[in-house]
């Protein structure tokens, strides 16, 4: 093979985005995927490229769960991208989750309590059988008509019944400052609670469940139990300087996680619950409950607990929850390294020849 | 390009990174946090020499990208055209003709002028990550200008091995003050950093850092008097255009052990094959 020099980069990039078009469209006898239909049927993904995607807007993440051919990292990143661009016109007031307008609740810590439990449109209970009759396009029997609920029941936080008995910790009171935001100023460690949460908010799902779960395994193991996770539509407020007063400018869906963990106390602490607490976009329970888990493992520092495992160590888990800066830094190995390489070759063989230089050969003495 | 303003960047984050540049300069080795925000490109892949390129552009500048040395690999070209699309400058794979050059794993061959901007991308700005990888520590470290870990990795190199083990991303004293990652050049550049006419501009987007190395400052490898810093180099000419003073990127051309070497700079081995054709081996 002749050596034929390393051109063509641009022909090749052309050549390549042409291919994925093609690629991403699939055989043309094949009906395409609308946007709609991810938006409406895929609200899962939907949710969580909203999440890590630190945006909300359905029809966005569809469009780039399209784009991305269904990689959700990739969803993710392309809106993350869109975000950046986004000018500010002003900041939420912090949204009223004990005001959900709730589709599940439900509670492992209490049978029954105020505001009830609500199964809602969960896959828990489901038998993990493939269903092959959604093979078919398939219509759904009417739904069942609903009773309506004689009046919108007020359904508590779980954790602010056991704050009213004196049992839960108290947390670093929060309202004083603007809450920081990652987004705009680096992250300087140790973190503080409002950074950490924003973090874990956006950050992997894989992650974050992972970590979560080697705090039940014992690496960091804070006893947890699910105080409550609520799923449902909140309002948005802003209130703009000139008006003085709120305005809702829309709703979201919410997924909110409370974990509640042992804490013995401390010298100044009487023995008492701690919270862990897990908020995101959408529909997203295992991201919910992973954040709480790991939010309560950060916790540890300030609670005085050794630590002692990944899932405590604030710089560590902030530092890598991130799966955009992730994969954009592990995929940057595809990246040529020609250079790097060449010096590693020739240090690789000088210290070759150092080392057979420096053995004595057979025959020789010793 | 529409709806984006010029070189993408909205004018005050433009202004943030610039502050974070000038501070930088101020601090000559010194990382400098700034609020890298998310490109359209991925991190790992030059987002942060993308944003000081973008901060420090001009309608009259123009620009060459270089990844490993050449303007060609795929990466170089995709952040040229990005900057081509989003800010419209003159682009240019010729050393002399840039006047901001952004750069990964390479410095050119050819000096560079005072009226010259070399933008370095940056993986990892933390010398001292490989070492001690909390950032919370190591920030403390430069503080002190505690850098005996460095030296007794050095050391432990030289023990072991005879000399020191670092081939690129080789540590750096700036201005005599702060130990500085040069980014994964070969530690064959690391000279050409000293006491450079242009000004050295680094930026790391995951990271969220920027540092800068100001003209005509001294930049000195790590080393000891009796084992002082050396250059590592293919003992080789390059094939295409003969150079024996360049940095020679080895080409596997068989299953049989066949290699050549060839100039990593692809517009220098240009530049000396116009110059002199037919000279080379």
């Amino acid at each position: 093979m002749a050596y034929v020099a390393v051109k063509g980069g641009e022909r090749a990039i052309d050549a390549a985005h042409d291919w994925l078009a093609r690629n991403r469209r699939g055989p043309v006898s094949v009906a395409e995927v609308g946007t709609d239909q991810i938006a409406t049927q895929l609200g899962r993904a939907v949710d969580r490229v909203m999440a890590e995607g630190s945006c909300y807007d359905p029809a966005l993440a569809a469009l780039a769960i399209k784009q991305a051919q269904g990689d959700l990292i990739e969803a993710a990143f392309l809106l993350r991208a869109y975000r950046t661009t986004l000018p500010r016109f002003a900041s939420s007031l912090p949204v009223e989750t004990g005001a959900m307008h709730i589709r599940r609740r439900i509670s492992a810590i209490y049978k029954d309590l105020p505001g009830g439990q609500m199964l809602g449109p969960t896959y828990d209970y489901t038998h993990r059988l493939l269903d092959f009759a959604l093979e078919a396009e398939s219509d759904l029997p009417p739904a069942p008509a609903r009773p309506a609920p004689a009046a919108i029941e007020p359904t508590p936080r779980v954790l602010d019944l056991l704050r009213e008995e004196g049992l839960m910790g108290a947390e670093e009171p929060g309202g004083h400052a603007p809450p920081g935001d990652l987004t705009r100023e680096p992250l300087a460690f140790p973190a503080g609670r409002d950074l950490r949460l924003q973090s874990l908010a956006r950050g992997d799902e894989g992650f974050l469940l992972a970590l979560g779960y080697s705090t039940q395994r014992g690496y960091g193991n804070n006893h947890p139990f699910v105080g409550e996770i609520r799923m449902g539509d909140v309002a948005v407020e802003i209130e703009p300087p000139e008006l003085g007063f709120p305005i809702e400018i829309g709703r979201i869906t919410l997924t909110e996680c409370e974990m509640v963990n042992q804490f013995a106390g401390s010298k100044t602490e009487p023995p008492q619950f701690t919270r862990g607490y897990g908020l995101t976009f959408g529909h997203g329970e295992r991201k919910a409950m992973g954040m709480a888990l790991v939010d309560r493992a950060l916790r540890a520092a300030e609670l005085g607990e050794d630590v002692t495992a990944p899932a405590q160590d604030i710089e560590f888990v902030l530092s890598h929850s991130d799966n955009i800066e992730a994969t954009g830094f592990v995929e940057h190995l595809k990246l040529p390294h020609y250079v790097d390489f060449q010096s590693e070759l020739e240090t690789i063989r000088t210290m070759r020849r150092t080392a057979e230089a420096a053995t004595p050969q057979e025959g020789e003495p010793a | 390009m529409n709806g984006y303003n010029f070189a993408y960047l909205d004018e005050p984050t433009k202004r943030m990174i610039r502050r974070a540049i000038l501070k930088a300069v101020s601090i000559p080795g010194h990382q400098v946090p700034f609020g890298a925000r998310e490109m359209p490109l991925p991190y790992g892949w030059g987002t942060g020499g993308i944003q000081v390129t973008a901060a420090i552009l001009g309608p009259e500048d123009v620009l060459k990208v270089i990844d490993q040395g050449a303007d060609d690999t795929t990466n170089a070209v995709s952040i040229r055209r990005f900057f081509a699309r989003t800010a419209g400058v003159e682009t240019t794979t010729h050393t002399a003709e840039a006047s901001v050059i952004q750069t990964r794993h390479r410095i050119p061959e050819m000096p560079l002028r005072a009226d010259q901007i070399l933008v370095y991308q940056v993986p990892l700005p933390e010398p001292l990550a490989k070492l001690e990888p909390s950032r919370a520590e190591t920030r403390q470290m430069h503080a002190l200008a505690d850098y005996g870990l460095m030296h007794v990795k050095l050391y432990e190199d030289i023990a072991r091995f005879g000399h020191v083990a670092i081939s690129y991303d080789y540590p750096v004293m700036v201005n005599g003050r702060y130990l500085m990652s040069p980014s994964p050049i070969p530690a064959f550049d690391t000279p050409k950093m000293n006491r450079m006419a242009a000004l050295q501009l680094f930026g790391a987007g995951r990271e969220k850092r920027i540092y800068a190395v100001p003209p005509f400052t001294t930049v000195r490898p790590l080393d000891f008097e009796d084992h002082p810093f050396k250059l590592v180099r293919a003992p080789h000419a390059c094939t295409l255009c003969g150079a024996r003073d360049s940095y020679l990127d080895e080409v596997v051309t068989d299953d049989r052990g066949g290699r050549i070497f060839v100039c990593s700079d692809t517009d220098y081995c240009e530049g000396r094959r116009d110059a002199a054709p037919g000279e080379a081996a």
